[in-house]
């Protein structure tokens, strides 16, 4: 019984030091943005990487999700007789939720899997130590460009993905199915205001910042609760950040969606 | 006039986790001097070396860098500590993604505003005296292990720090690049007087640099002194160790059929 209390006690005190260091990484990686050394060209790189080089698969992904969205909703509109509505239907919902959802997931996957991996690769090979006695703070070398390129990209991602996902919506509803390509845009324009644009925009900056700080934090702390600095615990660290940074994602989509209706 | 010694290490004890591998480390480490921590692996220098490039807490009053208490350093203070060291890592830690200049720059990059022919300049000559200035676009992955060191070596020494650190210069080297490493050490402090402290395993690259040696044994502290009394030592485990003799068992039978039998 009283292993059972001491496991109890020191299991909560690890998650209870495991959570302040996850906010004081965060305070950290804000810090670095006024801190040595410049890092304009640093995140430069990390905005084609995270962005430019993401347009592909998240363009892939918004197209078919479009199409997808015209081909259900055509046929559950076309019971009501309601086609005419497709376009309000597509648009809405690709910008409301899929458009920052899905962009968020595959940068998740693509860059911050990317992230954790070469900052767990940094920490293993001590490169991270390395830039300590340097007098270099690490946060704002390694953390803070990334957070910033990600700040930047990912509204710009997702906007990509909501224009891509529409057009594939109206290629499938009007080309294919034979809605009235007028009818598909009038019901777009007049069903989608700024809230829903400005929704789109809160969700893909919150979900910047979660993929970042989860996954630049995974990588920072590769092997150091283990003590051990090998290639498993980098696999490891790669790992979870993707599984974290979508499940926060997929949870903070509910929340905001469930604070700004 | 500045103390003769450097560093003080008084009553330095250290845990990893639960498990203490340090216990009450006292020397000091002298101005102008080389000095050689040296053990077999398991002895506890590199944890030494850690706590004295500040990567590992100290407590308060264990390490003095110049009178002033290492454990009681601000995150500034530490900062400023770290621009008089240079530290070369046993793997160079090399960032992978930048080239051999682009690597040494990087601290005159983050602390000063030098023109970039300047630090091109800066950054060839340090290249020059570890021998490397025919690589200085060649990516780490595309030079060997020894050269990765001396790499690292230049870039530790970029900034013309006062203290210089070294963990392992001559492991997994051939004797002849040990050989230049080892030399160049030696010539840093005869022509610049930079202090350094490096820990190593390697006899005789340690006899060959050292001005002060101490030796470690399972975190204890086996003797101080210089190579020649190190070498005259007649403690039994110091000898073991400079007669590179295996260790015979040292577990007893009745303790060995407990641990066997009874898991303790």
């Amino acid at each position: 019984m009283v292993n059972l209390i001491q496991s109890l006690g020191a299991y909560a005190l690890k998650r209870v030091f495991s959570a302040g260091r996850l906010g004081l990484f965060f305070v950290y990686a804000i810090r670095g943005i006024f801190l040595p050394p410049r890092k304009f060209w640093a995140t430069i790189k990390q905005i084609q990487f995270i962005g430019s080089k993401s347009l592909v698969v998240i363009g892939f992904t918004a197209a078919f999700t479009g199409m997808v969205l015209a081909l259900q909703g055509y046929h559950t509109l076309s019971r009501f007789g309601s086609e005419g509505w497709l376009g309000s239907v597509v648009g809405l919902s690709l910008i409301r939720e899929l458009g920052p959802v899905l962009s968020a997931l595959m940068v998740a996957g693509r860059a911050g899997s990317a992230m954790a991996a070469e900052i767990g690769i940094m920490r293993i090979e001590e490169q991270i130590d390395a830039l300590e006695c340097m007098a270099i703070d690490p946060f704002s070398y390694l953390v803070t460009p990334r957070l910033i390129a990600s700040l930047i990209a990912l509204p710009l991602l997702t906007a990509f993905n909501n224009v891509v996902g529409i057009l594939g919506g109206y290629m499938i509803g009007v080309g294919l199915l034979g809605v009235n390509a007028g009818a598909f845009w009038d019901g777009l324009i007049t069903n989608v205001d700024w809230s829903d644009l400005n929704m789109a925009l809160v969700k893909s900056v919150c979900f910047s910042i979660l993929i970042a700080w989860v996954c630049t934090y995974k990588g920072f702390y590769t092997g150091v609760d283990e003590g051990r600095f090998g290639p498993e615990q980098v696999g490891r660290a790669t790992t979870e950040a993707v599984v974290i940074s979508s499940i926060a994602v997929l949870t903070g989509d509910y929340v905001i969606t469930s604070v700004m209706l | 006039m500045p103390n003769e010694n450097l560093i003080e290490i008084r009553g330095l004890n250290s845990l990893y986790q639960d498990r203490q591998v340090l216990f009450d480390i006292n020397f000091s480490i002298p101005r102008h001097r080389v000095t050689v921590i040296m053990g077999v692996s398991g002895s506890g220098k590199t944890t030494i070396f850690r706590h004295l490039i500040g990567l590992k807490k100290t407590g308060p009053k264990e390490i003095t860098i110049d009178g002033e208490d290492l454990g009681a350093f601000s995150e500034a203070r530490l900062m400023q500590y770290r621009r008089r060291i240079g530290v070369l890592f046993q793997s160079g830690a090399l960032f992978n993604s930048m080239s051999l200049a682009e690597n040494i720059a990087i601290p005159l990059r983050a602390h000063t505003r030098l023109a970039d022919e300047t630090i091109r300049i800066m950054t060839v000559m340090k290249l020059n005296l570890v021998g490397l200035a025919d690589f200085s676009d060649y990516m780490p992955s595309q030079i060997s292990g020894g050269m990765k060191k001396r790499a690292g070596l230049a870039r530790a020494l970029i900034m013309d720090p006062e203290i210089l650190f070294v963990d392992e210069p001559s492991s997994g080297l051939d004797p002849i690049t040990a050989a230049g490493l080892d030399r160049l050490i030696v010539e840093l402090r005869e022509t610049l007087g930079m202090s350094a402290v490096v820990v190593t395993h390697e006899l005789e690259s340690a006899f060959k640099i050292a001005d002060l040696m101490v030796v470690m044994d399972e975190g204890r502290i086996m003797a101080v002194g210089s190579p020649g009394e190190i070498r005259n030592s007649a403690d039994g485990r110091v000898r073991q160790f400079l007669n590179r003799e295996a260790d015979t068992c040292k577990v007893g039978l009745e303790s060995y059929y407990r641990r066997l039998f009874e898991g303790k």
